[in-house]
């Protein structure tokens, strides 16, 4: 078991409000191994971003982690305070965050920037720094890299200052990358080059990557297994070609139905009808009863589980062929 | 950046030409200079005489090319009060003034800028609640009170320090500065202190607001996943983001300072250009008046345009040359 990255057991994470306790992550287990890509697909609001943000222990206050585990290599994390949890986070934890034109300081050279994440993780002195960065650079495919190492943020295009952010992730080598949408804000041209970039620089290095994201082509393209999140939950666990081709939950079925696609000629696309309810106001039992067309009496009841294994669906329907 | 200076220069130097304008219509229509320089014995002729030495009888225009160009070479006339050239009074009292406002400005950033983000990045803590409190104080109290306040505390009560004066002064070429001297030094930490209890919190208050938007930056938050340790994103990534409002604030103020010291110069009995603005008034001195007027907005237009330049130095995407020369490739 030793090649497992990551090891999420049971998290929660929850938000203390005046009105009472949110709660955006909702009993969730995962594991990834090392050179894998887990695909994390669910609406806006399901908890996505939030189980990243928990991995890499950057829950906004009042979000904390209420129970549940994460494991690094076998290492706890989640139990550790903010000055334990620095050198963990870029050496052992890259991030990959959604909007590359947000996410570098437009003050610092883009080779500053680099040169410091490469010193705070490693022994070299800043002239090596240097070399690796420009390492770093032309292998995440910037061209021209001795001009362009000494330009800032603003003066590169979103799909290249996407690719120094993931140069940026990759600076010390971590065992793990936590990808928050890294290619929403993108051209969908763009898009693919990315997705292709990442892909092939986990692969090199064996780096298990948590690829948060919306847009189901990435997921089928990029990840060899996927997490459905639904309100908080997990719903469905599966490689990529199965939740693709064999979706259990009907969530998920209903996910696949409403991705568009060119080569099959449907009319209509289907829709999932109604809304993710709120945080504030999830309904008792399966939380996608109300929008599911075959709910049953148990599902207003009682939660269904996923189980522990790497595969899984938390739907009773699924489970047990009946849900009366 | 040199088409930008350039740019910058000239709005400065129109700004200047409107302000030249006014002095100049203070100058010559607020009362007669005649009147003022002659004796009651003077006879019309005499009076038309030197109406006629003094150009007075030249149109508008000339007068006034003539104004902006003896201005320009620092010339503001004979002052009616002591008959001295005006440019000389002004010489000796600015280095005063100047030095005065200097030091206020670097105790409101040395203290402003730490005492911001600290009431920014650790809200809670009862240090950022007692900085947060005494910025209140700072606001709400006049600064002529809180000089007076301060002479009573170091000067009458403790007497540390001296309460009114430059102390000693050195010499160096026509500046006399009394950075040099113990006395002068000594003399100079409460009028400083009292004119710049007003910036330190003015600054806090700016940092802190900036801090708590700039915090909430992806940019932030992604330094932090790369690992770099909170204080370092605090006191480098964040607050860099934060100084262009700061440099455009203490720019700003630096003009206010000066502008404004006369209060404290009043209070502290400081030799600077605000005592000398104060008796002009009483004594009815336009040359030295709008000589004051001209170089307060001097100072003004100056600043304003070092920190547009500023500006251009610390936000690499201002300096519109570089944006074109990076290109763009995706």
């Amino acid at each position: 078991m030793s090649d497992i990255v990551l090891d999420v057991k049971n998290l929660r994470v929850e938000f203390p409000t005046r009105k009472g306790v949110l709660t955006a992550v909702n009993d969730i287990s995962l594991q990834i191994r090392r050179g894998e890509i887990l695909g994390m697909v669910g609406e806006s609001g399901a908890g996505k971003s939030m189980t990243g943000m928990a991995i890499l222990g950057l829950l906004e206050p009042p979000g904390r982690i209420a129970a549940g585990s994460i494991h690094l290599s076998g290492d706890r994390i989640d139990d550790l305070d903010d000055r334990a949890m620095q050198p963990v986070r870029g050496q052992r934890i890259g991030a990959i965050f959604q909007d590359p034109l947000t996410s570098l300081n437009p003050l610092f050279r883009v080779g500053d920037q680099l040169v410091e994440t490469i010193c705070l993780h490693t022994n070299l002195t800043k002239t090596q720094a240097r070399e690796r960065a420009k390492d770093l650079m032309r292998e995440v495919g910037i061209p021209a890299v001795e001009e362009r190492i000494d330009s800032y943020p603003h003066q590169f295009s979103g799909g290249m200052r996407q690719r120094i952010v993931i140069a940026l992730a990759l600076c010390a080598e971590p065992e793990l990358i936590v990808a928050d949408e890294p290619t929403t804000a993108l051209d969908v041209s763009i898009q693919a080059q990315i997705t292709a970039l990442l892909k092939r620089l986990c692969r090199e290095r064996g780096t298990a990557v948590m690829l948060v994201t919306h847009d189901m082509g990435v997921i089928a393209e990029t990840a060899d297994r996927v997490a459905v999140m639904y309100a908080g939950r997990l719903v469905e666990v599966g490689t990529v070609d199965e939740i693709v081709r064999r979706p259990k939950h009907p969530y998920t079925t209903g996910l696949m139905g409403s991705i568009p696609s060119l080569r099959k000629d449907v009319e209509e696309l289907q829709m999932i009808p109604g809304s993710m309810p709120r945080l504030n106001d999830i309904p008792d039992g399966c939380a996608f009863n109300p929008r599911c067309t075959q709910a049953g009496a148990r599902c207003r009841r009682d939660v269904p589980s996923i189980g522990a294994g790497p595969t899984g669906v938390a739907c009773w329907l699924a489970q047990e062929g009946a849900c009366a | 950046m040199i088409a930008f200076l350039l740019k910058r220069t000239a709005n400065a130097a129109f700004v200047m030409l409107a302000v030249a304008l006014l002095a100049f219509v203070i100058f010559r229509f607020f009362g007669d200079p005649v009147e003022m320089m002659v004796n009651e014995q003077a006879t019309q002729a005499d009076r038309m005489e030197l109406r006629e030495r003094l150009g007075l009888n030249d149109s508008f225009v000339t007068q006034y090319t003539r104004f902006v160009s003896n201005a320009a070479q620092g010339n503001f006339g004979i002052s009616y009060r002591n008959q001295q050239d005006v440019m000389v009074l002004i010489k000796e009292r600015f280095p005063a003034t100047f030095e005065l406002v200097l030091v206020a400005t670097v105790i409101s950033l040395v203290v402003g800028i730490p005492a911001g983000v600290i009431t920014a990045v650790y809200r809670e803590s009862r240090l950022a609640n007692m900085l947060q409190l005494g910025s209140i104080v700072g606001v709400s109290l006049p600064s002529f009170v809180v000089g007076i306040l301060l002479i009573l505390a170091f000067s009458v009560s403790l007497g540390w320090l001296p309460a009114f004066g430059r102390g000693e002064t050195m010499d160096i070429g026509w500046w006399s500065t009394g950075l040099l001297t113990p006395s002068g030094r000594a003399a100079l930490v409460l009028p400083a202190i009292s004119l710049s209890t007003f910036q330190v919190t003015l600054v806090m208050r700016l940092v802190r607001a900036e801090m708590l938007e700039t915090l909430r930056a992806d940019y932030v938050k992604f330094a932090r996943a790369r690992g770099v340790p909170a204080r370092r994103v605090h006191w480098r990534h964040a607050l860099r983001n934060c100084l262009m409002p700061v440099i455009t604030l203490t720019g700003m103020q630096i003009g206010n300072l000066i502008a404004f010291a006369l209060v404290t110069e009043t209070v502290f009995q400081w030799p600077g250009m605000g005592m000398l603005f104060i008796q002009a008034v009483t004594f009815v001195d336009i040359p030295v008046m709008a000589a004051y007027l001209m170089i307060v907005s001097f100072i003004f237009v100056a600043l304003n345009t070092c920190v547009d330049i500023t500006y251009a130095w610390v936000d690499p995407r201002l300096r519109d040359d570089t944006a074109r020369a990076g290109g763009r490739n995706g």
